[in-house]
């Protein structure tokens, strides 16, 4: 759904080379163009591949004790059920704590679904419940998914959950239930209320600013001209997901 | 034979009765509207195609990130739900009444919160605790 424009996103991140920018919107036939300049930001208009939401997660930043994120996805979320094993609770979000053995360097970081641009769930999902929204999001659509549990071994980065029990507590805006696989959504109810997700909130509030949440795509964005200036990384870069989420510091 | 025939008469006397009293006192499903002003379509739309409508609504809502469309399940609780139970299910809840005397199984409240402004309490820890 959103092909035609990835590689112009992928050049103006500066992974791919200027030219195939170029080369990525002449491929857009122009009359295509004009209906999506016409419905951005329209009332009741859906979301555009003109937007990438992605997160930049400063490492230097992040507090080993720290774990606001966390609390703050949980309640957002409303994943506030308790599990007989811990190792079956929901993780959306979660806390990894990592040494460089040789020199005993430590980091501290949150690591969450990466929103990648080639989603490995994606492809693997046999009814289609995983997916792309085309602002770059990725979604279990549990309306859909029959919790076979695919894509949880096809991500690279074990963000993904399966609900073990029955829930009750759900936040209204936050449907989850048992059976099916669920995963960071980067808080899409808040993003398309233009608020930021929570566990950004949290990290700010916490006086860590850890973590920026922006659209890539856009030119004048905080996380856009981060990501110009400094040197980020992709976690597992090797697999050519193009992330949405980076680090800084690792 | 006579008895037979009076057997039959009174089968069928007591069979006239029943009906009667069923015409009388058809069961009917407890349909209560606490909310008040107006729906978003009119009650025969929505009897016959709510699910349609709240189908529809959530893939585009949901794949297409489309927001604020009239057909919302949130809406729907929030003017349905009793306001005793807080709920739209239960007993004379008002889509688990008409759904358990149509006998159509609905699944939304197995994922979708059934009680109107439910506020999620604070995590509790297990599920977020670091690893
Ligand atoms: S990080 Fe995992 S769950 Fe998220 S998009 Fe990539 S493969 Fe899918
Ligand atoms: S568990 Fe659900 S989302 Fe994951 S691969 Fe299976 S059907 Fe798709």
């Amino acid at each position: 759904m959103t092909e035609p424009n990835d590689k112009s996103r992928r050049g103006f991140l500066g992974v791919a080379a200027v030219g195939a920018a170029g080369l990525g919107v002449a491929a857009i036939a122009p009359g295509f163009h004009l209906i999506e300049v016409s419905q951005a930001g329209a009332p009741g208009a859906g979301v555009s591949n003109k937007v990438r939401w992605g997160m930049l997660i400063d490492t230097t930043k992040c507090a080993s004790d720290c774990n606001a994120c966390v609390k703050a996805c949980n309640t957002e979320n409303g994943i506030t059920e308790t599990v007989k094993d811990p190792r079956q609770g929901s993780q959306w979000i979660r806390k990894l704590d990592l040494k460089d053995p040789k020199s005993g360097l430590t980091h501290s970081l949150p690591m969450l679904c990466q929103h990648c641009e080639h989603p490995p769930c994606v492809d693997v999902c046999p009814t289609g419940a995983s997916m792309k929204r085309a602002d770059g999001i990725v979604l279990v659509d549990r309306h859909t998914c029959i919790g076979c549990r695919y894509c949880m071994l096809a991500c690279p980065y074990k963000a993904r959950s399966f609900v073990h029990i029955p829930l009750t507590e759900q936040n209204p805006e936050v449907p989850r239930g048992q059976g099916c696989v669920e995963s960071c959504t980067f808080c899409v109810q808040r993003v398309d209320k233009g608020q930021i997700p929570a566990c950004v909130e949290a990290c700010a509030n916490a006086e860590h600013n850890a973590m920026l949440f922006g659209d890539l795509n856009d030119p004048n964005s905080e996380i856009a001209q981060r990501v110009a200036q400094v040197k980020t990384t992709q976690v597992r870069a090797d697999l050519k997901l193009n992330v949405g989420v980076r680090y800084q510091g690792i | 034979m006579v008895r037979l025939l009076a057997l039959m008469a009174f089968l069928i006397m007591g069979a006239v009765a029943s009906l009667a009293a069923h015409a009388a006192g058809v069961p009917k499903p407890m349909v209560k509207v606490e909310g008040s002003g107006q729906c978003v379509a009119a009650t025969e739309e929505m009897r016959l195609n709510h699910m349609n409508m709240l189908g529809h609504q959530r893939d585009r809502t949901l794949r297409q990130g489309i927001r604020g469309e009239k057909a919302s399940l949130i809406g729907c609780v929030n003017c349905h739900a009793s306001k005793t139970t807080g709920s739209v299910l239960g007993k004379d809840g008002f889509c688990e009444s008409c759904h358990s005397f149509a006998a159509v199984k609905v699944d939304c409240w197995q994922c979708h919160q059934p009680k109107a402004g439910h506020k999620t309490a604070g995590a509790n820890g297990a599920a977020g605790a670091k690893q």
